[in-house]
């Protein structure tokens, strides 16, 4: 069967709103990661929770909306999923849950365990997240073990090399996203740091991408689109390229090794989604009980309707994210944080 | 337990516990808003102290409604992947543009606010919070109009094994969706000026930044007063349309066994589901029923045991539930009545006995949109979309009863902490008091 034209469209936009949210949220959880260790005292954690204070919620509702495009665009795929990777989803969950409610909570005490505490919760619910969530994909970029009976897996069968090697690389990709993040949005040493430990990071990531880019070969069929329609090389190619320029530009520019950086995480997201198509979720066992575009999918009316509400309403979002980043582009200062007339956590 | 009970369990227990934080969430933006709107307008230091002081009360309470909701998202998926995969095509839709114009809204301007003092002129920053409130409302607007079509599905065919939309406008236009919207987020409006009626009253008892503690109070009780003669009208309105779709719950919310005119409300009944009778009523005031169902004192309404048995739903929870709401809805007309009166005519201060009752009456309209969901979500039962899909035939297949424990307990832990930190946050900062008043 072929894949109507907004079955299609879906399909891109489903990567997309993927894509995205990888993007932003992204250092987002990568310097909750890295917080308790590139900080020195409170003030330096602060500063890099106050780094993300603005945005961090704004970045998360790319993955409610990536969920829920996922429950209307792909009903049956969003079904099998979630009951499938039950718990994964939940382990998530809980860490989201944490997270977010440690931004608010941590200085509402002046207590040291108390903060430390929430520390704590910051960085495991950053951690567990971008594993997991890499762990999630490696997975389907497998393929997952569903026939006529339904999932044939659990947690463990999901801990397989690749899944851990993906997860392994979502973590150094937000790290040194994060690095580079504060390397622009920090003040003082912990500016220099952050730097630092950009340019360390780096080589690691490099050499986590090039495994994983040699461990897809044997264990997915994902390049087999790529050479199906060679056009497509170009993905793979820039998630490269821009992995490189965003070393070499850490001698000129951190911003602009911050927008490679974003780059090198939309391409990777969308090789992917590339190799995937026309998947949502491949079965390992029996291309049969593939989850699909086409089989998965909503009606066409359904999908017009929700395309014409993304059509008008992602454009008027990305206007009002981007003012806010713009609002908030200056560096966080120490002194900022302790004024009593502006607000911070 | 079986895992369909379990998933029931908690999908109840996440949706209630997610609906502390939220009719708060609504109710405090708008409140927040308002007072911001008049520090823009009069330059009077005092509001926006308000805005602050209220201000932190809406973000420590906000962290945990946003959180919340997020599991109610998930949970459609992991314990009821039947009901997701047979009713995608239309549910999925309104949690989507949900995501896209409300949530992105409340969230982005949200971080704006918090964080822009400093940043964006005074009226940016008031419109920030003008964006927050418009986002929660949004938001409650679409998760409604998704709930609507469970109560009262419209604008479907059933066509490829599911329901399919074929009818947006339908969808998004039905009566009930925005009766049941007016409804809710009026009651969340009610719990915002309670607790800050709450609040104030328990500083203006101790003599405590009078000035400022009246006013809020003052503000907050016109507001309820309105909202609390507002929900009202709504609710009877509300009624009519569930007596017109849904006559099983009408009947369970009035324990009504026969079908019968120019039928009765009973001031005092207790149901008896076993022998389908009530085990004692009296005080009847006759035709009340039929004009509260239908507008018309003989009109004929349907009593419970004209639907069949396995169609029923629990009747002793949704009749005792709907009583307390609706008793609770009077008792919020009176109190916002007399709080207006008495910061009308500036005599707060000496009824303390009144201010007394508005801290203890804290709890009592969240208790109101609790019983109203019970109401809601138990007089729909058995079926998960009403007349169209069992909620038994709506659980995951492939999810074991072992798993749903697991995440039952899970959450029962994770939320029973987050209550606790969350209120004692609240609790502090609210007796705590808004900052002293700079000395120039």
């Amino acid at each position: 069967m072929e894949a109507n034209v907004f079955q299609l469209i879906w399909f891109g936009l489903w990567g997309l709103l993927w894509a995205v949210y990888f993007m932003l949220d992204g250092f987002d959880l990568g310097a909750g990661i890295l917080h308790p260790f590139i900080a020195k005292n409170d003030t330096e954690r602060r500063m890099v929770i106050n780094t993300l204070g603005p945005v961090w919620d704004g970045n998360e509702v790319w993955l409610i909306t990536a969920g829920g495009a996922t429950f209307a665009a792909f009903p049956t795929t969003y079904a099998y999923m979630f009951s499938y990777l039950y718990t994964p989803l939940l382990i998530i969950l809980f860490a989201l849950i944490i997270r977010g409610v440690s931004f608010e909570f941590r200085g509402k005490k002046d207590s040291e365990s108390w903060k430390k505490g929430w520390d704590f919760a910051i960085f495991i619910g950053s951690f567990i997240p971008a594993l997991l969530f890499g762990v999630a994909f490696g997975n389907i970029f497998q393929g997952l073990p569903i026939d006529a009976a339904g999932y044939h897996g659990n947690i463990f069968t999901l801990l397989n090399p690749y899944g851990i090697l993906t997860g392994i690389l979502f973590v150094c990709l937000f790290l040194v996203h994060a690095s580079l993040w504060l390397s622009i949005k920090a003040t003082g040493d912990l500016r220099k740091r952050a730097q630092k430990l950009a340019k360390k990071l780096w080589p690691i990531l490099l050499i986590v991408a090039v495994l994983f880019l040699v461990h897809t070969w044997f264990a997915t069929n994902l390049y087999d689109n790529f050479f199906a329609a060679p056009a497509g090389f170009v993905i793979p190619v820039l998630a490269v390229v821009a992995l490189l320029l965003s070393y070499v530009f850490m001698n000129s520019s951190y911003v602009k090794a911050f927008y490679a950086s974003c780059v090198t995480i939309l391409m990777v997201v969308f090789t992917g989604i590339y190799g995937l198509f026309p998947n949502l979720i491949p079965s390992s066992i029996d291309t049969a009980y593939s989850l699909t575009a086409i089989n998965s999918s909503s009606s066409v009316y359904t999908l017009k309707i929700m395309t014409v509400v993304v059509a008008i309403f992602v454009p008027i979002v990305l206007i009002y994210q981007i003012w806010t980043y713009k609002v908030f582009s200056d560096p966080v200062t120490e002194e900022e944080i302790y004024d009593e007339e502006a607000e911070a956590y | 337990m079986d895992a369909l009970m379990l998933a029931r369990v908690q999908f109840a227990m996440t949706a209630m516990f997610h609906f502390i934080f939220v009719p708060l969430t609504l109710g405090l933006s708008v409140l927040v808003a308002i007072m911001e709107t008049m520090y823009v307008k009069t330059g009077n230091e005092t509001y926006l102290r308000m805005t602050k002081f209220w201000g932190k009360l809406f973000l420590i309470n906000f962290a945990v409604g946003v959180v919340t909701g997020i599991t109610m998202e998930f949970q459609f998926g992991m314990n009821w992947a039947e009901y997701s995969k047979y009713v995608g095509d239309i549910f999925g839709a309104p949690l989507a543009i949900e995501a896209t114009m409300a949530f992105f809204l409340e969230s982005t301007f949200l971080g704006v606010w918090i964080f822009g003092w400093k940043k964006i002129s005074k009226k940016a920053h008031a419109f920030a919070m003008w964006m927050v409130a418009l986002g929660s409302n949004m938001s409650a607007l679409w998760i409604l109009i998704a709930n609507a079509w469970m109560q009262h599905p419209v604008g479907y065919v059933l066509r490829n094994n599911r329901a399919e939309l074929n009818d947006f406008a339908e969808v998004i236009f039905s009566p009930y969706a925005w009766l049941k919207f007016f409804h809710t987020v009026m009651g969340g409006y009610i719990v915002g000026a309670f607790f800050v009626m709450g609040v104030a009253a328990y500083h203006i008892l101790k003599k405590n930044q009078l000035d400022f503690f009246k006013r809020s109070f003052k503000i907050a009780a016109i507001f309820g007063l309105i909202m609390s003669l507002g929900i009202a009208i709504i609710g009877d309105f509300h009624a009519k349309e569930v007596a017109k779709t849904q006559p099983s719950k009408m009947a369970a919310m009035e324990s009504l066994w026969q079908t019968q005119e120019n039928a009765p409300i009973y001031m005092f009944a207790w149901p008896d589901a076993e022998n389908e009778q009530n085990a004692f009523e009296f005080l009847p005031i006759p035709g009340l029923l039929s004009y509260l169902s239908h507008g018309d004192f003989n009109a004929e309404v349907t009593g419970l045991k004209d639907i069949p048995r396995n169609e029923r739903p629990p009747v002793w929870p949704t009749f005792l539930s709907f009583r307390l709401m609706v008793f609770l809805g009077t008792i919020f007309i009176v109190l916002s009545l007399l709080a207006f009166i008495y910061s009308k005519k500036d005599s707060l201060e000496n009824k303390r006995w009144f201010l007394r009752l508005m801290l203890y009456a804290i709890p009592l309209p969240f208790i109101a949109a609790q019983v109203g969901w019970i109401v809601a979500e138990i007089g729909r039962q058995p079926w998960i979309v009403y007349g169209v899909m069992k909620t038994s035939d709506a659980v995951s297949k492939s999810v074991t009863s072992g798993q749903v424990w697991t995440s039952l307990i899970g959450f029962f832990i994770f939320y029973g902490i987050l209550a606790v930190v969350d209120l004692s946050l609240l609790a502090k900062f609210s007796r705590k008091g808004p900052e002293p008043e700079k000395t120039a």
